[in-house]
């Protein structure tokens, strides 16, 4: 009994929702001249996480996070794990100091990551020989602008159900 | 990543991954119905009985070229019994939706509702009602992953209808272009040729429509010409589509063929 609510106590589902959810928002159709502009969702809902619970969500969940990624958008699996391993270790090293950065400069991190993340997309894309062009770094700028509604949402969330 | 690649050892996990991600899919393509059907609420009796009326006399025509078509396809296995042939197949063909979600834009690929539970198979042709549209790459239980054929990834063996001139039509990335490399100079090829494909490769079914050429740019420096073609299948925007078994005739298969078999008797030498 007390091992089950151990396991219950810090509603660890919320963060297996939110990154279902940030899969969803991924997947959704958006007219052919917004979809290249998509935010990467699912970094973002991770770096939250990982900056928010470093001891619940790290390394491991990232890589499981981009393999479903893979395989829901149909990327070379393992293409967007290692992006976000990657990044996920970056965070997670980092974690204390973006904790206490205001949040513009936050997004401003947010920028950076996701183009590293991006980066080692590229590279895996360029060299299985698909090209990428100019539009492919676009989600970079449009994370960082979706970055505060994500952190205050996220944390309005973490604080009303109690993850901890 | 490279055993994914390489030797596509991945394929069951990835099969197994797609399986858990399915109900995310669907849920996605459940929540955007409403919002692809709000057009067809919203639109007014007038224009609806319009529609009706034009789909009405576009059936009449199809229905007296399935005339023809009958008599033709007759005289068809006639001559290829007097040439002795047997390159006739018979195919059995299958809707599926396409799941309306986003994959990531720089590759060509689209979700469809149908899979090994359906005996979709990889590498298995996917058409719609204009033309070819791609192949199946990757199948889990409940739904599969096609390659499209405007995928950089991607090529087709294709003919010109017109003379049967031999090329290969490559994805380019763009939704609209295909290209075709490795035509000489001096090929017999013209704007709006009908490309269809040949079925050298083995696995699209020949005679289907694929693309017509759009633009033909001779270089005398280099020693193949410059071709662009256009997709005749509605590769973005439509939600239906045809999924192909391809069998030889001689082969048993559920499906009975059409039924003329008497008029072919009486034809035969």
């Amino acid at each position: 009994m007390g091992a089950v609510i151990r396991l219950y106590s810090h509603n660890w589902f919320i963060i297996v929702a939110s990154f279902v959810a940030a899969l969803a928002v991924t997947l959704f159709p958006l007219p052919a001249m917004l979809a290249p502009l998509r935010p990467d969702w699912v970094v973002l809902v991770l770096i939250y996480w990982i900056i928010a619970l470093p001891h619940r969500v790290g390394v491991g969940t990232g890589w499981l996070a981009g393999l479903f990624q893979d395989a829901a958008t149909g990327t070379l699996l393992g293409q967007q794990a290692l992006g976000l391993t990657v990044v996920a270790w970056l965070v997670l090293l980092l974690h204390q100091r973006i904790r206490n950065y205001p949040i513009w400069q936050q997004a401003i991190l947010i920028l950076i990551f996701v183009a590293l993340f991006r980066v080692l997309g590229a590279w895996v894309l360029g060299v299985s020989g698909r090209p990428t062009g100019f539009l492919y770094w676009m989600p970079a700028i449009s994370s960082m602008l979706a970055w505060p509604f994500v952190f205050l949402m996220l944390r309005h969330i973490r604080r009303r159900y109690r993850v901890t | 990543m490279t055993l994914d690649h390489r030797w596509h050892y991945l394929a069951s996990v990835r099969s197994g991954l797609s399986l858990l991600i399915y109900p995310v899919q669907a849920a996605v393509d459940l929540v955007t119905a409403p919002l692809r059907s709000a057009g067809l609420a919203f639109s007014s009796r007038a224009a609806l009985l319009d529609e009706i009326r034009g789909l009405r006399i576009h059936q009449e025509l199809l229905d007296a070229q399935l005339q023809r078509m009958v008599t033709l396809e007759a005289e068809n296995r006639r001559l290829r019994r007097l040439l002795h042939t047997s390159r006739e197949t018979v195919e059995e063909t299958r809707v599926a939706e396409i799941v309306a979600v986003d994959l990531d834009p720089f590759t060509r690929q689209i979700v469809i509702n149908k899979g090994a539970r359906d005996n979709v198979f990889p590498g298995q042709p996917l058409l719609d009602a204009n033309g070819v549209m791609g192949q199946i790459v990757h199948v889990a239980p409940y739904s599969s992953t096609a390659l499209l054929i405007t995928d950089p990834s991607h090529a087709v063996p294709v003919q010109v209808n017109r003379n049967g001139l031999r090329a290969i039509a490559v994805g380019t990335g763009a939704s609209n272009r295909l290209d075709l490399p490795f035509i000489p100079n001096n090929a017999d090829i013209r704007i709006g040729d009908v490309l269809v494909t040949s079925g050298l490769g083995g696995r699209f079914p020949p005679g289907h429509p694929v693309a017509t050429v759009t633009r033909i740019q001779n270089e005398p420096s280099r020693p193949y010409a410059w071709v662009e073609a256009t997709p005749t299948a509605h590769l973005d925007g439509i939600r239906e589509v045809l999924l192909v078994w391809t069998r030889p005739k001689h082969q048993k298969i559920r499906q009975v063929s059409p039924p003329t078999e008497s008029t072919e008797e009486k034809w035969a030498p």
